[in-house]
């Protein structure tokens, strides 16, 4: 093999023997996240559901960074960004990321405010 | 990677051609690239639902009470049978990875298995996908639209389950005659006829007085915090009168669930990322046999294989946001 693949993940806490041992790992620490949401999702704890960050439920916040640590490994090991050049790798991930960011505090933003207008605004809809 | 076919003397000529800055095949970067543009597309669509969501954000249908069902079992199994189709994508990258991994190693018969394995993961979550399609448009408990366009449900008051409308609508005996094309000047079609009319669910309503109605209004502070609004008698026997037709399921235009936007969104984006996931089975099944056939055995390495992996992987991640976006938050 003329490249080797870096076994390593957690930053260098968990290295594995093998390129087929990585990919079981990585399996494993999916489905346990996986599972953490779903119970989560099913049990809806109430110190997560009646406290709020930000405008948005606790509960929601863990899921969506749960939802991030899972789309980075899956970009990372999976689709093996991790074995690329960095150059490569930064072109790939920063594009959509800054779009995105972008996108999605002009649309909540905006979404807020029609919201706000329904509420206050002298227009019935909810009839 | 070993894989990466690079061509020409890259120490000369820089600018000549043949070099490679980013160490991947062309077509390993336009795959990257497809990807990106698509993901971007998709984003687009995930933050189009933001928007409607946070629009009606006092009144958006709660996944958990949607989403319930578990094929050949009978109950509520809120979020059970999703979790399965995830943890089958997810299971099927893994093969995908796998045979990717095996083709480094020219192991031709491991990459074929790996293949094959990866295509029926596929194949199940698509029949899964097209499962929880049909019970979502055959709907489960039935409900009331008034004349806004909103949504009311009915709760049974001494069990506090739902109440479908079928357990408590009146039959009231009368002939419903279809119009035809000879009786009218131009021809409509039918208008969609639910299983009892109306008038016979308000009858069976205002005879049965157990039944509470359930607004689409979630309740915003206090103990019920998250939960739907529950009328209680009068109110409801009130706000019934704001009813105008019977909703059985889910269609493009109105739905039992709620705002009439979750149905769209929900066909729209699961439907665009099935389509992503049917074709994703349509490429895995013509590497498959190309990897039978020893194509890439006499090209001299496995690249396509890594290459279609990509996009399969990129299937999954997409459906790890679905997921979170229609069915947890």
């Amino acid at each position: 093999m003329a490249h080797a693949h870096k076994l390593e993940i957690f930053r260098g806490l968990l290295k594995f023997k093998s390129n087929t041992q990585k990919i079981w790992g990585v399996l494993i620490f999916l489905s346990v996240i996986t599972a953490v949401e779903v119970v989560l999702g099913i049990a809806k704890p109430r110190a997560l559901t009646h406290s709020h960050f930000v405008g948005m439920k606790l509960i929601n916040w863990v899921f969506i960074i749960l939802t991030l640590v899972k789309a980075y490994y899956i970009a990372w090991d999976f689709m093996h960004l991790r074995d690329e050049k960095s150059s490569l790798r930064r072109a790939i991930v920063w594009t959509p990321i800054f779009l995105v960011a972008y996108l999605l505090f002009i649309l909540l933003f905006e979404a807020d405010y029609i919201y706000n207008v329904y509420k206050d605004g002298f227009i019935q809809w909810n009839f | 990677m070993d894989s990466t076919v690079t061509t020409g003397t890259a120490e000369e000529n820089v600018w000549g051609g043949g070099n490679s800055p980013l160490g991947a095949s062309y077509g390993k970067m336009m795959m990257w690239f497809f990807i990106v543009s698509d993901a971007l597309t998709f984003s687009g669509f995930l933050a189009a639902y933001g928007f409607s969501r946070f629009k009606f954000i006092e009144i958006w249908p709660i996944a958990d009470e949607v989403f319930t069902h578990v094929p050949f079992f009978h109950g509520n199994y809120p979020m059970i049978y999703v979790a399965f189709m995830t943890f089958i994508l997810i299971m099927s990258s893994v093969t995908m990875v796998l045979a990717v991994d095996a083709g480094h190693k020219m192991k031709k018969n491991s990459v074929i298995w790996y293949m094959f394995f990866t295509i029926i993961g596929g194949a199940i979550f698509v029949g899964s996908q097209a499962w929880e399609w049909g019970t979502f448009i055959k709907g489960d408990y039935g409900a009331v639209e008034t004349k806004g366009g909103r949504i009311l449900q009915f709760v049974n008051a001494e069990t506090g389950e739902r109440a479908a409308i079928r357990d408590f609508a009146k039959t009231i005996p009368g002939d419903r005659v279809a119009h035809e094309n000879s009786k009218g000047v131009w021809f409509y079609d039918e208008a969609y006829l639910p299983t009892y009319s109306f008038n016979e669910v308000v009858e069976g309503f205002k005879a049965n007085p157990s039944i509470l109605i359930r607004t689409e209004q979630i309740v915003q502070e206090g103990e019920k915090e998250g939960e739907k609004t529950l009328l209680n008698r009068e109110e409801s026997l009130k706000k019934i009168k704001d009813g105008r037709l019977v909703v059985e399921g889910a269609n493009l235009i109105r739905n039992e669930y709620g705002s009439r936007l979750f149905a769209d969104f929900f066909f729209f984006i699961t439907g665009f990322h099935g389509f992503h996931v049917f074709s994703g089975v349509v490429i895995n099944v013509i590497i498959f046999f190309n990897v039978i056939l020893g194509t890439y055995e006499k090209r001299g390495h496995y690249e396509m294989v890594e290459k279609v992996g990509l996009y399969w992987h990129f299937v999954d991640l997409v459906w790890v946001f679905v997921f979170t976006f229609f069915y947890l938050v």
